[in-house]
This record gives C-alpha cells, sequence and structure tokens, in this order.
C-alpha cells in the first residue's frame, strides 16, 4: 500500500484562516487588566554623554507614574545578539550595554524611559524632558572611526571590534598571473527589516512570582536568557511567551526592548507594563542591515580562469556590537563554496560607528558579500569577452566540493543546474534578443537582463551551537500535539514542521496540533528563527520524536493483536499489514486505548532533542530583466525570477512565497531602500513614506523555480531556503541595468540619481574630473 | 472628553462614548475589542489599520474616533458570511497561498474585498493599483495578487456569486 | 490618541465662524490627513488644540460647470472623487490624472483638495495642475467672500494667508483657461505609490498645427511653493513644436526654479530634471490630443 506522502505537499498553513479572519492574536492584540504603557526616551545627539535631565515637567503630566533615568535600572553589560549562550566567555558576544545609558552612542539611544497610564501620557512626558548633553565627534563611517585620532566610542575596547582574514594560495601571485585585474569599491547601504509589526512587549509579574514577558520575538528561548542576565534575574524567574508575530526578518533576532519591559514592570512592583514602539522607532532606533564597504582585486585569465580574488571589507556596525563580527566575517567561505579560483584572501573588519546598530538581517552578510562578488564577477566576464552565464558555468563549484574553508563536503551542490535551467526558463536568450531590438530604437530608454549566482548554508555549524527539541503528544482522539521550540514567525515554519511529524508518523497532516504560541515554560528548547536553520535542525528533532511515536503505537498495536510489529506500518492514520494493506487497527483506537483501557493505559509522549554537527549548502541565482531611462536615471524592473537549490521542497506554496517575498526584499535593495543620515547622524528617512520599501505597483511578476532534489544530509532531504532569495536579486538588477547602459554601479541602491550620475561620468572625456 | 456616536459596525446599530482623542482605530480595538484591525505605523502610509466606511477603503490610524458618527464601518471580524463561512476572498487568499505573517492581511483582505465589489472584473495592474496602499513585506505580493485574480475569476464562473458593483461616484 | 483638545462637528460655514471665533487658536480639519499625522508627530501647532470638523457642510462639496464654463470645484472633493468626476475628466483631465498619482488609495479616499492646498506642502500633487489653470480660490470667513488666484494663496512651505477661521470653500476654472488646452503631469517620485513627489511638473499646452500657441508649466517641490515658469511660457509662445524648442523651454525653466540639495536629491539632480520633464510633458499632453 502506497504510503501518502506529507513531505512536498502544498498544504495550507495551518494558521491561515485565524490570520483571514482577523482572530490571530499578536502580542499587542491581548487584552491585559490595567496594562500601563512605557516609552523610551531617545538621544537627540549621536554620540556625547548626558550631564543632566530635568525631569520636573515631565513629572506634572497626568497619568505619568514613573520616569526611569540609567542609575535607576541595573547596570549589568549584556549583548542583545540572539545567538545561543557559550560557556566559553571569550566566545561570547560582546556585552557592552546596559537597558539605559548616559554615554550616547547613536542617535535614539535609549537614555531614560516614562510609565503611565496611557501611551498619550508618556509621549507628552517625554517631550518634557529636559536633557542636556555634552557633544563628540560624530563618526558615520569604519573609516572615519578608525581614523587616528578618533575616540572611542566603547571605552574598553578599540572602534575596530574584529579583524580577521581567511583564504588560500597566494593572491599577490595570482594577481601577478592574471591577463586582467579588475579593482571595484562597492558599497552596500543600511537596509531595514520594516516588518509590519513593530517590536511590542508586555512584562508582568505573574501569580508565581516570576516574570512574564509576552513578545514578538524570533528567539524565545534566547529571549529569556538576556532579560534575566539584563536583569540580573536567574533565568528561571522569566518566562517568555511568543504569539503570532508580524515578520522579524532577523531584526526580532535581537533582544532589544523585552529587558526595559521587564524592569519597567519590576519598577512598577510588577504590574503589566508594555512597550510598543511606534515604527519611527523601530526603523531607526533598533537594528539595521550592516553596510558594507568592499575594497576588491579580482584576477582572471583570458580563458576565464580566475587567478585570485582579494576582497577588503569595512563593515559598519552602528553603535554596539550586537551581532558583531559574525556578519562582517562571513564570505570567505561562502565565495570558495560558488566559484573554483586559485587563490582567495578575504579579510574583514568591523567597526563601531555612531549610526543605528547594525545586526541580523535575513540572509546574515550574504547579500552584502554576494552584492559585491557577484558584481565584480560579472564585470570580469565582460572583460574577458565571454558570457556572464558561461563564466559562471566554468567556474562555478561542483558538486561534491569539499570546503576546506567551512571543513565542508558541498553534497549535492546544484548551482550547475541552477545557471542551466534558470535561463531557459526565464527565456535569456530571447530577452537578449529583444532587448537589443529594443535599444535599436535609440528611445529615451535602454534594456537589459542580468544574472547573479549564490551559495548559502543552512544553520550555524560549524560556527555555532545547533540544538532543537520536539514534543509530541498523542491525543485520545488520535491527533498529536507537535510541541516545538522552533518559532513561527511568519514563513510557515510550524506547517512545514507539522507536515514532516505527520509524514514521518504516517497519519494526516490535519492529526497534528500546533500552538500559536511558543512558551518557554512547557516548550523543548530550540534556539530559535534565524539562518535558514529551522525546518533542518528541528527538522531532525522532529523525526526523531515521530519515528519514536510511531514505535510506540505500533509496539501498542504488536502487543494488542499479537502481531510482530515489523509486520504493521501506519499509513494515513490506519494501521495496516505490511504484506497486503489489510486494516489491522487505527491510530485512533490505540490513542483510545492508552488513555482508557482499564489494564493497558498508560499515555504516549515522545520527546527528542537534538545536536546537529553538518551543515548542507545551498545554492541558486537570480535573473533580472530592467530598463533604464537615460535621461532620468530611473529603472524599470520588468521580470525577475530566481532559481533555488535548496534540496527536497517541503511545501511548494509556502516555499514559492518564501522566495517571493525575499526576491521584493532584494529588488528595494538594489533599487530604493536605505536609511539615510545627516552629517550629525540624525536619520532623515525612518518612516514608510521616506523609507522605500516596495509597493504592489513597484515590482513586476515575481518568478521561482527550484532545482529540486534531495539533500542527503537534510532530516527530509531539505536545505536551508528561507534567506537564500535575498541574496542574488540586488546584483542581478545591478549587472542587468549595465547590460542596458553599458556601466556597472558598484553602490546599491541604484536610485535615479545615482544611476543619472553615472551615464554622466561614463560620458565624461577620461583624465577629466 | 467624549462624545456620543451612533455607527453600523459590522451590521450591528451600535452606540460608543468615545474619547474625542482616539483614532478610529483605537476605538475599534480598545472599545470594541476587535483587535483584528493591526497597526503597523499609525500614519496613513501601511494600510494595515484598513477598513471600510461607507464602501470606501480607508486607514482607521488617522480617522477620528468621532467621525465613525451615521457611517457603516466593516472590520476584518465582519466580513465572513453570517454563518461563519470564510468569504471568497478570505478563501482565495488562503487557497493562492497569499499569507505569512499575517500582520498585513486583515488591512489586505478588505481592501481586496472592496476592490473587487467596486469592478466587475480586474486585471492585474488595476489589482495592484487597488492595493497599492497596502504594505507587505514578507510575500512580495506576488500571491496576495494572484488570491484577488482567483477570487475575481471564481465569481465570473459562478455567477451566483457575483457581487455587484456598488461604487458610485459622487456628483 | 491624538493631543488634542476638543473636537466640533460644523455643520455649516457659519457654525465654524462662530467657533473659530470662540477658540482662534482651533484649526479647522478636513480629510485629515495631514493634520492627523501632523498632531500625531507632535508639530506645535496642531496639538493641544482643538479641531473643527468640515466635511458635514454641504457648501464645500460638489463639482458643477457653470453656464459660462466655469468650473466649480468643492473644497472638500477627495481625490478618488476628483479623479472619476466626468466634468473634471471632460474638462480638466490633467487634475485627474494629477490627483490619481496622489499616496495610496485610502489616501485618495479621504484626503481632499481643499487640505492639499492649505496644507501648502511644495510637492502637493494637485497644486502644479491648479496653478497651470489659472486656478482662483474662493475663501470665506466671517467678514466675507474673497477670490484669490491660487498664486497668492501661498505664502511660504506649509503657509497660506488663511486667516484663522476663514474656509476655502471652491476652486474655480474659467473656460478660457482650460479650453483647447492639453495637460500632462509628472510626479518624479522614487516609487509608483505611496510616495511624495522629489520634482513634479505640470504642462498645459495649446497649439495651431505644428506652433506652440500657449504653454504654462508650473513645478512642485522645485522651491519652497508650486511654481510658474513665466520665462519659458512667454519664451514658448508662437514657437514651432521641435525638439530644439523643448530643451530651451527645459533650459529656461531654471531661471525661475530654486532647487534645493536634500536627503531626497542633490540641486544638481533637480536642476536637471527640471529642464528634462517640461519637453516631456508638453509631448505627452500632445501625444493625447
Ligand atoms: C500616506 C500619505 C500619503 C500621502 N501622499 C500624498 C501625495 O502623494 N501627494 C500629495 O499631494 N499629498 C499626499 N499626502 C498628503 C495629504 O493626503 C494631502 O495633502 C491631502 O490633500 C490633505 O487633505 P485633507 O483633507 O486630508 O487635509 P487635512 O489634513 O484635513 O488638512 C490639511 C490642512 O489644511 C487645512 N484645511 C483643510 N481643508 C481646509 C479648508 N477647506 N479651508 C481651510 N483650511 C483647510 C487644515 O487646517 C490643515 O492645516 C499624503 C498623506 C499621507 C498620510
Ligand atoms: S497603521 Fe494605519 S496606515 Fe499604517
Ligand atoms: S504577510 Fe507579513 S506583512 Fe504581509
Amino acid at each position: 500500500m502506497a504510503q501518502k506522502h506529507i513531505i512536498g505537499q502544498a498544504e495550507s498553513r495551518w494558521d491561515a484562516i485565524a490570520k483571514v479572519k482577523g482572530q490571530a492574536n499578536y502580542t499587542g492584540d491581548f487584552p491585559i487588566k490595567n496594562l500601563l504603557h512605557g516609552k523610551i526616551l531617545h538621544a537627540t545627539i549621536a554620540h556625547g554623554y548626558v550631564t543632566s535631565y530635568d525631569i520636573s515637567e515631565a513629572e506634572k503630566v497626568p497619568g505619568v507614574l514613573k520616569i526611569l533615568l540609567p542609575e535607576d535600572l541595573p547596570q549589568i553589560k549584556y549583548s542583545t545578539a540572539g545567538h545561543p549562550w557559550n560557556l566559553e566567555p571569550k566566545k561570547r558576544d560582546i556585552e557592552d550595554r546596559t537597558m539605559l545609558t548616559r554615554h550616547v552612542r547613536v542617535y535614539g539611544d535609549d537614555i531614560g524611559a516614562v510609565i503611565a497610564k496611557t501611551p498619550l501620557a508618556a509621549k507628552q512626558a517625554l517631550s518634557k524632558i529636559k536633557v542636556t548633553y555634552d557633544t563628540y565627534p560624530v563618526y558615520l563611517t569604519p573609516k572615519q572611526a578608525m581614523a587616528l585620532d578618533a575616540k572611542r566610542i566603547h571605552e574598553e575596547r578599540d572602534n575596530v571590534i574584529a579583524s580577521t582574514a581567511v583564504g588560500f594560495g597566494d593572491v599577490n601571485q595570482g594577481l601577478d598571473e592574471a591577463d586582467f585585474v579588475l579593482h571595484r569599491q562597492l558599497h552596500t547601504p543600511v537596509q531595514l527589516h520594516a516588518h509590519l509589526e513593530n517590536q511590542v512587549a508586555t512584562a508582568f509579574q505573574s501569580e508565581d512570582q516570576r516574570y512574564t514577558c509576552i513578545s514578538s520575538t524570533q528567539i524565545p528561548h534566547i529571549c529569556r536568557r538576556i532579560v534575566a542576565q539584563a536583569n540580573g534575574l536567574p533565568w528561571s524567574l522569566v518566562r517568555v511567551k511568543k504569539p503570532f508575530i508580524g515578520g522579524g526578518f532577523g531584526n526580532k533576532q535581537d533582544v532589544t526592548i523585552e529587558p526595559l519591559a521587564v524592569a519597567m514592570s519590576k519598577a512598577m512592583g510588577g504590574k503589566p507594563v508594555q512597550i510598543n514602539l511606534t515604527r519611527e522607532e523601530s526603523l531607526a532606533y533598533t537594528r539595521t542591515r550592516h553596510a558594507i564597504d568592499y575594497d576588491v582585486k579580482l584576477g582572471v585569465k583570458k580563458d576565464g580562469t580566475i587567478t585570485a580574488l582579494d576582497m577588503q571589507v569595512l563593515s559598519n556596525q552602528g553603535g554596539y556590537a550586537s551581532h558583531g563580527h559574525a556578519i562582517g566575517g562571513k564570505g570567505g567561505t561562502f565565495i570558495n563554496a560558488l566559484y573554483k579560483m586559485n587563490s582567495l584572501n578575504y579579510g574583514a573588519k568591523t567597526v563601531y560607528t555612531n549610526i543605528a546598530t547594525a545586526g541580523a538581517m535575513r540572509g546574515y552578510g550574504m547579500p552584502q558579500v554576494i552584492f559585491a562578488l557577484e558584481c565584480v564577477i560579472d564585470d570580469a566576464a565582460d572583460k574577458i569577452g565571454m558570457d556572464p552565464i558561461e563564466f559562471r558555468l566554468k567556474n562555478h563549484q561542483p558538486d561534491g566540493f569539499y570546503n576546506e574553508l567551512s571543513h565542508t563536503k558541498q553534497q549535492d551542490f546544484r548551482i550547475g543546474d541552477c545557471l542551466k535551467q534558470g535561463p531557459e526558463a526565464f527565456k535569456w536568450q530571447a530577452k537578449v534578443q529583444q532587448a537589443k531590438a529594443f535599444n535599436q530604437l535609440q528611445g529615451p530608454t535602454r534594456r537589459g537582463v542580468g544574472i547573479a549566482a549564490f551559495s548559502f548554508g543552512t544553520a550555524t555549524y560549524p560556527f555555532g551551537l545547533e540544538t532543537s527539541g520536539a514534543r509530541l503528544i498523542l491525543l485520545p482522539d488520535g491527533s498529536f500535539k507537535l510541541m516545538v521550540g522552533a518559532t513561527e514567525i511568519g514563513q510557515g515554519a510550524d506547517t512545514a514542521l507539522s507536515q514532516m511529524a505527520a509524514d514521518t508518523l504516517g497519519v494526516p497532516f490535519e492529526s497534528i496540533i500546533r500552538d500559536a504560541i511558543t512558551d518557554t515554560d512547557t516548550d523543548p528548547f530550540d534556539t530559535g528563527a534565524y539562518a535558514s536553520r529551522q525546518t533542518y535542525i528541528a527538522g531532525y528533532a522532529i523525526r526523531d520524536a515521530a519515528e519514536k511515536m510511531r514505535k510506540m503505537i505500533i509496539q501498542r498495536a504488536a502487543a494488542t493483536f499479537d502481531i510482530r510489529g515489523e509486520f504493521m506500518d501506519i499509513v494515513d492514520g490506519n494501521i495496516v499489514s505490511v504484506s497486503d494493506g489489510d486494516l489491522i487497527t487505527t491510530v485512533k483506537d490505540m490513542a483510545q486505548a492508552s488513555y482508557f483501557d482499564w489494564q493497558t493505559a498508560k499515555t504516549m509522549v515522545a520527546e527528542s532533542s537534538v545536536n546537529i554537527h553538518n551543515n548542507s549548502y545551498a545554492s541558486g541565482c537570480t535573473l533580472a530583466e530592467v530598463e533604464v531611462d537615460l535621461q532620468t536615471g530611473k529603472i524599470k524592473l520588468l521580470s525577475l525570477m530566481n532559481v533555488h537549490d535548496s534540496g527536497k521542497i517541503i511545501n511548494p506554496l509556502l516555499a514559492a512565497g518564501q522566495v517571493e517575498g525575499g526576491m521584493a526584499m532584494s529588488a528595494g535593495y538594489g533599487l530604493n531602500e536605505g536609511l539615510v543620515y545627516d552629517e550629525l547622524g540624525r536619520p532623515m528617512n525612518n518612516n514608510l513614506l521616506d523609507y522605500k520599501l516596495p509597493t504592489t505597483m513597484d515590482l513586476p511578476d515575481l518568478d521561482e523555480i527550484f532545482v529540486e532534489t534531495k539533500d542527503p544530509l537534510g532530516p527530509y532531504g531539505n536545505k536551508a531556503l528561507g534567506e537564500n532569495p535575498t541574496c542574488s536579486p540586488a546584483p542581478a538588477i545591478r549587472n542587468a541595468v549595465k547590460n542596458a547602459v553599458g556601466v556597472g554601479i558598484d553602490t546599491i541602491p541604484l536610485t535615479p540619481e545615482s544611476v543619472y550620475d553615472a551615464l554622466q561620468a561614463a560620458k565624461a572625456p577620461k583624465g577629466v574630473s | 472628553m467624549k462624545h456620543e456616536i451612533n455607527f453600523t459596525l459590522n451590521g450591528e446599530a451600535v452606540t460608543c462614548a468615545v474619547d474625542i482623542r482616539k483614532s478610529l482605530l483605537e476605538m475599534l480595538r480598545d472599545d470594541f475589542e476587535l483587535t483584528g484591525t493591526k497597526e503597523g505605523c499609525g500614519v496613513g502610509e501601511c494600510g494595515a489599520c484598513s477598513v471600510i466606511i461607507d464602501g470606501r477603503t480607508v486607514d482607521s490610524c488617522i480617522y477620528l474616533a468621532v467621525w465613525a458618527d451615521g457611517k457603516a464601518i466593516t472590520t476584518i471580524e465582519g466580513i465572513a458570511q453570517s454563518d461563519g463561512q470564510l468569504a471568497p476572498i478570505q478563501a482565495a487568499f488562503i487557497e493562492a497561498g497569499a499569507v505569512q505573517c499575517g500582520f498585513c492581511i486583515p488591512g489586505m483582505v478588505l481592501a481586496s474585498d472592496q476592490l473587487l465589489k467596486d469592478h466587475a472584473q480586474l486585471s492585474r495592474a488595476e489589482i495592484r493599483r487597488g492595493l497599492s496602499g497596502n504594505m507587505c513585506r514578507c510575500t512580495g505580493y506576488q500571491k496576495i495578487i494572484d488570491a484577488v485574480q482567483l477570487a475575481d475569476a471564481k465569481r465570473q464562473a459562478d455567477p451566483k456569486t457575483v457581487v455587484l458593483p456598488h461604487f458610485k461616484i459622487e456628483q | 490618541m491624538y493631543d488634542i483638545t476638543d473636537y466640533h462637528e460644523a455643520t455649516s460655514l457659519a457654525e465654524v465662524f462662530k467657533l473659530a471665533a470662540a477658540d482662534p487658536k482651533a484649526r479647522i480639519v478636513a480629510g485629515g490627513t495631514d493634520t492627523l499625522v501632523k498632531s500625531w508627530a507632535e508639530v506645535p501647532a496642531f496639538t493641544g488644540i482643538a479641531l473643527i470638523g468640515i466635511t458635514r457642510i454641504p457648501e464645500l462639496q460638489g463639482i458643477v460647470c457653470q453656464e459660462d464654463g466655469t468650473l466649480i470645484i468643492g473644497a472638500l472633493n477627495t481625490f478618488v472623487t476628483i479623479e472619476h468626476d466626468p466634468l473634471i475628466q471632460k474638462y480638466t483631465p490633467l487634475l485627474s490624472q494629477a490627483v490619481s498619482l496622489v499616496g495610496g488609495p485610502q489616501t485618495r479616499h479621504m484626503g481632499t483638495i481643499g487640505g492639499n492646498i492649505c496644507n501648502a506642502g511644495p510637492a502637493a500633487d494637485s497644486a502644479p495642475a491648479l496653478f497651470t489653470y489659472n486656478t482662483t480660490c474662493e475663501i470665506q470667513g466671517p467678514d466675507g467672500v474673497k477670490n484669490v488666484p491660487i498664486a497668492d494663496f501661498y505664502r511660504g512651505p506649509g503657509q497660506t494667508i488663511l486667516k484663522p477661521g476663514e474656509v476655502l470653500t471652491r476652486f474655480k476654472i474659467k473656460a478660457g483657461d482650460y479650453q483647447d488646452f492639453h495637460g500632462h503631469y509628472t510626479k518624479f517620485a522614487r516609487r509608483n505609490a505611496l510616495d511624495i513627489a522629489n520634482l513634479s511638473c505640470a504642462a498645459l499646452v495649446k497649439v495651431q498645427g505644428e506652433q506652440i500657441r500657449d504653454l504654462r508649466l508650473c513645478f512642485g517641490a522645485a522651491g519652497p511653493t508650486p511654481l510658474r515658469m513665466p520665462v519659458a511660457e512667454s519664451y514658448a509662445k508662437g514657437k514651432p513644436l521641435t525638439d530644439a524648442t523643448l530643451a530651451q523651454i527645459g533650459q529656461l525653466c531654471l531661471q525661475d526654479t530654486h532647487d534645493i540639495t536634500d536627503w531626497r536629491d542633490t540641486k544638481a539632480f533637480r536642476d536637471h530634471l527640471v529642464t528634462v520633464l517640461p519637453g516631456r510633458d508638453i509631448t505627452a499632453a500632445l501625444r493625447g490630443a
């Protein structure tokens, strides 16, 4: 009898009904009696020291209950980065912040807080607090902060918080041997996550005298630890509950407001206090994607051999370390994962500055490095007169390549298939011809096509700890409660994980019951939603638990019916005979017996916890077609397609949705997005009208294909997909623009002004500046 | 300061003494506990707070609560059929895979529903324009637009479910 | 919650005047899409004040064409109404096109044309069209009715000649200001929806054969207020419709624009666009002719 496969089916997300009905509760939706409201006093300078506060007028605002200054709260330094705790102190994230500070390191730094009966009263009080500052010089870029006379942004540490180099071979020799050396400076902007739900957290003392924090977090278990550390509490005195969350994209992988929410509740004797950031706060004062400057030299031979790649990286960390060098330092391994070259030198520095603290954002450094890499790779193909796809086909790493920089064998690495199947599906050749014909008309616009490739790891091994737990409880009617610490943040993890459990158990998808809330008190441990890890790492845990549960059910059936377990299988909720498929009993009957049989009742729970020491490398590419207005520099994106080698696709509908969302985010990155500062370090565009994330009218239809295989390591043949889609669209668009107008632009976003300026510069006679 | 107002909320006549400082969004969420309407920006930029007022999609965050007086307001809680069955547009969102984190979805569903009511037939370009006041960071809009097209196609195929356009331009 | 002290729903202009006399600090609110945003952002003149709602005043509604061909547009018409109004589409399609580009559908459902002009933002999308139509603003106050050319209505960014209690009631466009004209508006913004113009340009042109008989140009976001282009406009009269003429028109616009550098764009780039957009608008206007 054929097993009905649930892996690979386009099941609807289990939470979709609640969401279209407006029934899904997010953190701000829970009715909480006598809720108080906390607001943060943000610094109005980017670097300096608060010399005095005058709160006398603010205290008079009716409804204001308490005003907190840095001295009123614990001065314990902690890190907000959502990484697993490290037992080795040296390997921990840099602990460089307190909940409130007088020492201002970024514009909007948290220098005080107000608790009031209404948000309006809190807001009115904030505007009445008078603050005086000593101001220090403001450093917006790594270069400024690295100047010899630059002041330390954190006294205890140099502004360069880390400096690393990885690679192989002799880059100087490689550059000497090259027929051509391309030397480029590339720049990526401060991108913002712009999740639709702002950060929000509600904290209160629960009946057991501990603190509960309901929060829109990607990392409930880590959040609990950081809240406790910042407040000097034993970890177990904090309980974190994560309900539905309105997007995170990495921003909620930092524990930004939760420690303060708990501190506020403590200050109010345990009364419930909510911090609900405004859009402006969320955009400017939480975390960002690191802006990174690249200085790249690439040596290439006429036959297309890459002799050397030297990439020097300056990563703009902003005022606090957060995820720090983990992002800027990442890259070398994945360059090596993608292309063959004779030598590589990837040197990276991460530098404190006075702009908003950069943290994790979808792709975790890869969109930046892939942008830099794929611009230069494309230009190298042009330089030697080779087709850009052919150049990549010639140089990509083969399936089975052993990556010595990450000690990982890249099994089932299908970049070659992506580079072949993608252009075909995109009708690349036809589009090239159409663009040529279009451009011959000599109208005001030009068309072009572009490609960019990427590689991507699954989860963080061998750099980070990868653990996850799962629990399955057989319910009396034969359905299963699935409990995981892995976090649903909108990406559909819960649905994919339920499909896995159902598939291994041999029961219908509908038999798996998930919970809208992840609760650190009751759910198994998992580090959370990041690094495209959850379907991979939690997948192993679920498979283990489901196999255990399956075994228990079969054992019960074996005992009940006196048939050897190996002769039985579970198919679609029925326990059948392996040989002829005849029905023996049902999971439901076994469940009933496990609860109520006079003699044998014993309920079934299967637990698992895994520690995973492997990584599967994914890959893919993007193809883009654009039209560029020569007179205004305006770019119109005509078509965009992503191609993904992500192993087995657990749920094609959800996977396509992930890919399209990532493509839109990266198209915005390439074309329009970026937080802009004035020379004093004040953010200029931290609202949704001025921060240009794409609307429905700014995107073409988005296309994707999957080069589907079965990864030999992934628990269900799957590997990373969540972040991958954000890696290559921006450089593909840049390369398409170059194809259209003949000028490669090395700074994104490609605003009309920057495109126009580049066109003018290319026209200007050489040597005249 | 409170004003007493009367209006129709999801088909039901209601009365409310509302703080004049409140937005419609705050009144719906606080006074009526209709938390399906979300706040993404508070200043009319994202559309997460969209509701339907007298047949028009409006951002409830920049709409004073007192303005509701005399109006008919539909929120996301009010569009399912009276027996609780999903409205066709809600079903289409699910079928097309248009839902991810879901935070933009109540506003999207309402804006889409109204868009369908306003047009006997819709092109993709018209859908894009009609939903251009609703931001989504998760989906790239692809499957949301698919969902509206799907709902449109279904009503064309099944005349029983055709919702006649009732949008009249005021003269 | 908005930081306001009271709210009055006026049902007639007389009531507005009375309320305003009693509380001179009170502010009129129409669709609220500027007022409430500013109040929320704690702009001082928009907080700690009472609001007077005017959307239920009948005198401020309606779009009619008088017997002499004058088009009368009530200040409280929303962008959606204006975009789709048959009279507007027939006589002043440039205005319909311009307001179709405002914000998103939600903004267009609530935002009014009166509010757009009274808010006096340099980038307001309805303004360049109204300027090129030589629109007259009718203002009513406790002391009676005034008619003011729209170019004289502005005092600076965010500032108009309105005194407390005065209401902008209607816009009037004379037949001679729209008959035989063709128009086109370019909103140069980074997004195709939900965006504010980095620069905008409305062109209204009348031709005879291949000759320009009359040209009116107005830029938004090229100075503290919307700006007409007298130098380019007078140059254009009687000139042949050639690429050279269009290029020269663009160049001459630089004599009347006052571009600045801000975080959105540099002055140099805006100046460049100033030279490009008029020619494009004229061409597009005549393509539709
Ligand atoms: C998300 C968003 C996007 C936007 N996009 C655009 C855009 O693309 N283009 C654009 O031009 N604008 C845009 N706006 C701004 C705004 O929508 C418009 O300016 C709108 O026309 C304002 O009209 P209103 O009726 O809402 O004005 P209100 O906010 O009610 O009033 C604005 C000002 O005018 C005064 N006022 C209003 N009516 C009168 C009257 N009849 N007599 C005297 N005084 C009066 C008020 O006191 C106030 O000072 C946008 C706004 C938002 C929130
Ligand atoms: S919350 Fe109302 S538009 Fe964003
Ligand atoms: S589904 Fe998350 S914002 Fe739209």
